[in-house]
Formats: C-alpha cells, sequence, structure tokens
C-alpha cells in the first residue's frame, strides 16, 4: 500500500500536458489530423451510447411498434403506453421499484454507518487485535462473492433473517467493507488529530469529535463509500435472486429477468425496455451528477497496489 | 499489508472505546464472512439438501467432481471466455484511452460515453442485448441483414459459439470503461517532464511508449489483468440473463454450474465443494498478484 487513495479532488484533475506547438507542421495537416481523431472517436462513442439511445427510443414506441416484425429504425410515434403496461406486469413496477428502492437505501445506510466508524475506530485507536480485524476485513476481497452466498444463505437464515431486505442488505454491505473501511480509515488518517485534541480538551466526547470536527471533513470520503454501495446494491441481481424469493418482494432487476424468461405471458418488448430504461436511469443520473466522487473511488480502490 | 507504525492516541482514549467504534464492521465481518466460511467448508464434506438436514460424507463431494460433466464443462467454457474476455477488453481499452486522455478538445466526452455503461447493472445490460438480438424483434438482426452479410436469420444467440460472442460484446460493451478509467489515471501519472526530456534526446514516439509510457503502467497493467481475470472466472448475470446458459447447455459458466447444483438441483453439499475449489483457485490468483506486488517493491 505505498500510493494512497486519491483525494476526490484531485482525482478528475487536468490532464498534466498541454499541447505543444510542434514545428514543421501546417496548419492544415493539423486540422486534418484533428478531424481523423474526432471522426473515430465521435463513432466509437456513438457505438458506446447506441444500446442506451436505442432502448430509450424502443421504450418510447407504441406498444404494437415495439413488437412490429420487423422492427422499425426510430419511433413512427411516441407513446408511454410500454410504462403504463408495467403496472400489470405481478404486483406492479411500482412494487419492485420501491423494493429496488428500500434495499439500495438500507445498504447505503448499513455501509457509510460501519464504514465511517470503523474507519474512525482504525485510524485514532490502538486496540488489541486492530491489525487482525483490519486484514480480516481486507480479506473479504480475496474470496469470491459468488462462493459465499451458499453458507450466506443457511446464515442468514440462523440468524433469522430470510426473505428479509435487512437480510439482504446485511449481505450487500458485508461485500462493501473492504473498500469502504479502506478509504474511511485513509480519509481519517489524512486529518490531522491536533484538530480533534482540541475538542476532546473542551470535554467533547470521541464520538462528539468524530461527528462534529472529522466528519465534515471527509464528507468526500463518505459521499464516494454512499455512492458505490447505491450503484452496486441498486444493480445487484445474484444476491436477491437467492435470498428474496416472496412474489412481492422481488428487485427490478429480478422482475425484468422474469419478463424476459416469459412468467407474465409472451414477452413484451416494449414493456421489457421501459423496464430497462426504468432500471438504468437512476444510476446514470446520479453517476453525472456526482461523476467526481465516482471517479474518485474508482481510481483510489483500484490503485491501491 | 506493511503499513508504518502509528502514533497511540492521547492518554485520555481507552482502548475499549476502539473496539466500540469498529464493533459493527466487526459483528458483520464475523457473521456474515468467517461464519459463512465456515460453514461452506463444513457443507462441502456432507449431503446436504435444500430441504432437510445434513449427513456428512466425508470426501465424497470433491472426489466425485471428475464425473461431473455440468462442472468440468464449466470449467472450459470459462476458462475460454475469461480469455477471450480478457484479450479483448484488453485490446480495445488502449485504443480508448488513447483518445481519453488525448489533450484535444472533446476527450472527456468522449471519456464520459466509454465509461456510462458501466454503471448501468449487468442484468439491465444483458436484456438491453436480449431485446436487441432477438430474432423476431430485434434491431441487430435487420441491421446485419441490411448491411447484406445473411439472408435469413442469423440467429445471435443460435449456437453456443455465436451466444458466446454476443455476451462477449455485451461484456465489452459494459466493462471496458472501468479499464479505460484506471488507464487515463496511469497514464496521468507519467511525468510529462520525462517525455520533453526524451524528445530533446531525440526519442521518437514508440521509443517513448516503451521506454517511458509503459514501465510507468506495468503495475496498472497487471492490477487490470488480474481484476479482468478474477471478474471474468465469477461471469454469472450476463449468461443466467442473456443465454440461461444455453443453447444446450454451452454457455454455463463456472458460477453457474453451482448456482445450478445449489438451486435447481438442491444438492447443497456438492455445490459448496464446487465454492471451495473455485475459492481456491481465486485465491491463488489473488495470492500470485500479492506476491509480484511485493516483489517489485522490494
Amino acid at each position: 500500500m505505498t500510493t494512497q487513495t486519491a483525494r476526490p479532488t484531485a482525482a478528475a484533475g487536468p490532464p498534466p500536458s498541454r499541447r505543444r506547438r510542434r514545428s514543421g507542421r501546417t496548419r492544415a495537416a493539423s486540422a486534418t489530423r484533428s478531424g481523423v481523431f474526432h471522426l473515430f472517436s465521435a463513432t466509437a462513442a456513438l457505438l458506446f451510447l447506441a444500446p442506451l439511445i436505442h432502448t430509450a427510443l424502443n421504450s418510447l414506441k407504441t406498444p404494437e411498434e415495439a413488437n412490429a416484425r420487423p422492427p422499425t429504425w426510430f419511433p413512427e410515434s411516441l407513446s408511454l403506453a410500454n410504462y403504463s403496461a408495467l403496472a400489470t406486469f405481478g404486483e406492479g413496477i411500482g412494487t419492485y421499484l420501491l423494493n429496488s428502492l428500500v434495499l439500495s437505501g438500507l445498504s447505503v445506510l448499513f455501509t457509510v454507518v460501519a464504514c465511517v466508524l470503523a474507519g474512525y475506530g482504525f485510524a485514532r485507536f490502538t486496540f488489541r487485535g486492530r491489525n487482525l480485524l483490519f486484514g480480516t476485513t481486507l480479506l473479504i476481497l480475496m474470496v469470491p462473492y459468488a462462493s459465499l452466498l451458499l453458507p450466506l444463505y443457511i446464515v442468514i437464515g440462523w440468524l433469522g433473517l430470510q426473505n428479509t431486505v435487512v437480510g439482504v442488505a446485511l449481505v450487500l454491505t458485508m461485500f462493501q467493507l473492504p473498500f469502504g473501511v479502506f478509504l474511511m480509515r485513509n480519509a481519517f488518517e489524512a486529518i490531522p488529530r491536533e484538530i480533534e485534541e482540541a475538542a476532546l480538551v473542551d470535554g467533547a466526547s470521541s464520538l462528539g469529535a468524530l461527528f462534529y470536527i472529522s466528519l465534515p471533513l471527509v464528507a468526500p470520503a463518505v459521499a464516494t463509500v454512499g455512492l458505490f454501495a447505491f450503484i452496486a446494491s441498486w444493480n445487484e441481481f445474484l444476491a436477491p435472486l437467492i435470498f428474496l424469493t416472496g412474489a412481492d418482494s422481488h428487485t427490478l432487476p429480478i422482475v425484468l429477468t422474469s419478463i424476459r424468461g416469459g412468467a407474465y405471458g409472451a414477452v413484451d418488448y416494449g414493456a421489457l425496455q421501459a423496464g430497462v430504461v426504468l432500471a438504468v436511469v437512476p444510476t446514470l443520473v446520479i453517476y453525472l451528477l456526482l461523476q467526481r466522487y465516482y471517479v474518485a473511488g474508482l481510481t483510489g480502490g483500484a490503485l491501491r497496489g | 499489508m506493511p503499513r508504518q507504525q502509528h502514533r497511540r492516541g492521547t492518554l485520555t482514549r481507552r482502548p475499549a472505546t476502539g473496539w466500540l467504534f469498529v464493533l459493527p464492521a466487526a459483528l458483520i465481518v464475523l457473521l456474515l464472512f468467517l461464519l459463512p466460511l465456515g460453514v461452506l467448508i463444513a457443507m462441502s464434506f456432507t449431503d446436504w439438501p435444500l430441504l432437510g438436514g445434513p449427513e456428512p460424507t466425508g470426501l465424497d463431494n470433491y472426489t466425485s467432481i471428475p464425473q461431473n460433466d455440468l462442472f468440468i464443462g464449466a470449467i472450459a467454457f470459462t476458462l475460454l471466455y475469461t480469455a477471450l474476455a480478457t484479450v479483448l477488453i484488453f485490446g480495445i481499452s488502449f485504443v480508448l484511452a488513447a483518445i481519453s486522455a488525448s489533450p484535444r478538445r472533446g476527450a472527456k466526452f468522449y471519456r464520459t460515453a466509454f465509461f456510462l455503461p458501466y454503471v448501468v447493472g449487468t442484468a439491465a445490460a444483458a436484456l438491453i442485448w436480449y431485446a436487441a438480438t432477438n430474432p423476431q424483434t430485434g434491431v441487430m438482426e435487420r441491421l446485419i441483414q441490411a448491411v447484406g452479410l445473411t439472408d435469413g436469420t442469423f440467429g445471435f444467440l443460435a449456437t453456443p459459439d455465436k451466444a458466446l460472442w454476443t455476451t462477449l460484446s455485451l461484456v465489452v460493451w459494459k466493462f471496458i470503461g472501468f479499464q479505460v478509467v484506471v488507464l487515463v489515471v496511469g497514464l496521468q501519472s507519467v511525468p510529462p517532464e520525462l517525455h520533453e526530456a526524451a524528445r530533446v534526446d531525440g526519442a521518437n514516439a514508440v521509443q517513448r511508449l516503451r521506454w517511458i509510457t509503459l514501465p510507468f503502467l506495468r503495475p496498472t497493467l497487471a492490477l487490470l489483468l488480474v481484476l479482468s481475470i478474477t471478474g471474468s472466472l465469477l461471469a454469472f448475470d450476463q449468461f443466467y440473463v442473456l443465454t440461461n446458459g444455453g443453447p444446450d447447455r454451452g454457455t454455463v459458466t463456472l458460477v453457474y454450474a453451482v448456482y445450478q447444483t445449489a438451486f435447481t438441483s438442491f444438492d447443497l453439499g456438492r455445490a459448496a465443494a464446487l465454492s471451495v475449489v473455485l475459492l481456491l483457485a481465486l485465491v491463488a490468483i489473488n495470492g500470485l498478484q500479492l506476491f509480484a506486488l511485493r516483489r517489485r517493491e522490494d
């Protein structure tokens, strides 16, 4: 662990090299090169955006057009009928949206609370078993997610949490711990403890010092941890598939997959793609709004080698 | 994890306070990580139907693995998939990283476009592909016929080979953004003065790439390689949603085989043994990575 987590402000920083004037090249040649660059890059970017744009456009076709054979390239008329059709699947799409939201909300809450407290404890205190616990937490990264879900299914039952959102949220929290604890510990370590000591001398408790003095200073790291927990649990597929088996407790990705599997009769492609839009838009919007924190976590978490 | 020694806290703080702070995380680690890990290993030595109690069976679940066609087939398929996905993602990500790291105007927009699919859930992404490639209403069939590549139905998921390549296109689209962003950060860590100095000394672009950029990127590349391999070995969602493991069980991955053994065949003991094998393989790969990283630091 030689390089520390990038601070959110530094991560999205400016490219370090400015363009340099090259002698011997005419303005026209450089314009040609620039044109080739943008032609190629824009084509590549369009290829990456096309599946999202195509799905959004399809979801706005009329149900008949969305299921037309052969398909039309672009909508001939716009309609929201595919979205209203989603209300008739199973318990209605609202239930599943709410399930996804509750699961993500709980797992963000659990993750942030556990990681902030633990990060602070690891950064500020020495206690017996500290290094062992920190190492064990990081060890979670080594264990393949899928192979733990099976015994977790049993353990969650022992804890009386089978088929509950709280159980799944706790499982998802466990998988977020190594990243979150590591990030929060580094964030707290970057704050000089003298700042807190002044408050402690004035009679504040440890928890008070954490809350009123340090927490505001590590807000960007908290945002990163929460953002990762949200996107991971909103998109999570395997854990809710295994743990949430009640017909009314499915999350959005699971119920969309049931539509594809024909659980509600012949596959309605219009409704399916409308559902995909509902599943995708929240993460896209949140990412575009909080890009800074997301990229900071991504590179800080990934480049810790 | 080698870290420098920490200064001791002030005397007013008792060690027990530290434990109180880490307690929630410690409970989660104990109950939802260490305990299940122990249960997994214990399970693997039993015959455990999903609805019913465990019966100890010794090593049977392990010794029967070589006769388990589903799992053996899954090993071969997962290795093939991992190799192809890693090569494709590495090859293409260099081009996209070069675009994204360019100082030209618009590079940031291109980088965002390449990265956006990464925040799309794998299941949702697989459903986009499913809708686009289905033979009746999918736009890809119409596209490939319009280009003139085929007269009849192409069938993007019709054979195991086609299903594999269709899934690979999905995986490249969905996951490459992560690699591009990490590569860009790696590229930006190269001090520009080095390039400047080399240019003054007469080094051309290829020489600068070989002797300056690549040595700086080596740790990044090693990390990305391990992440790509371990991630691909654990592939599940995209195959479950897009191909359903078919056709002819031709796209069943390791995790898929574990899932089917546990929740379709209801054979938890055997599924646990398969999980342990998978776990050991992954730990070995991660261990190799740590070993390589440590050696470089010396």
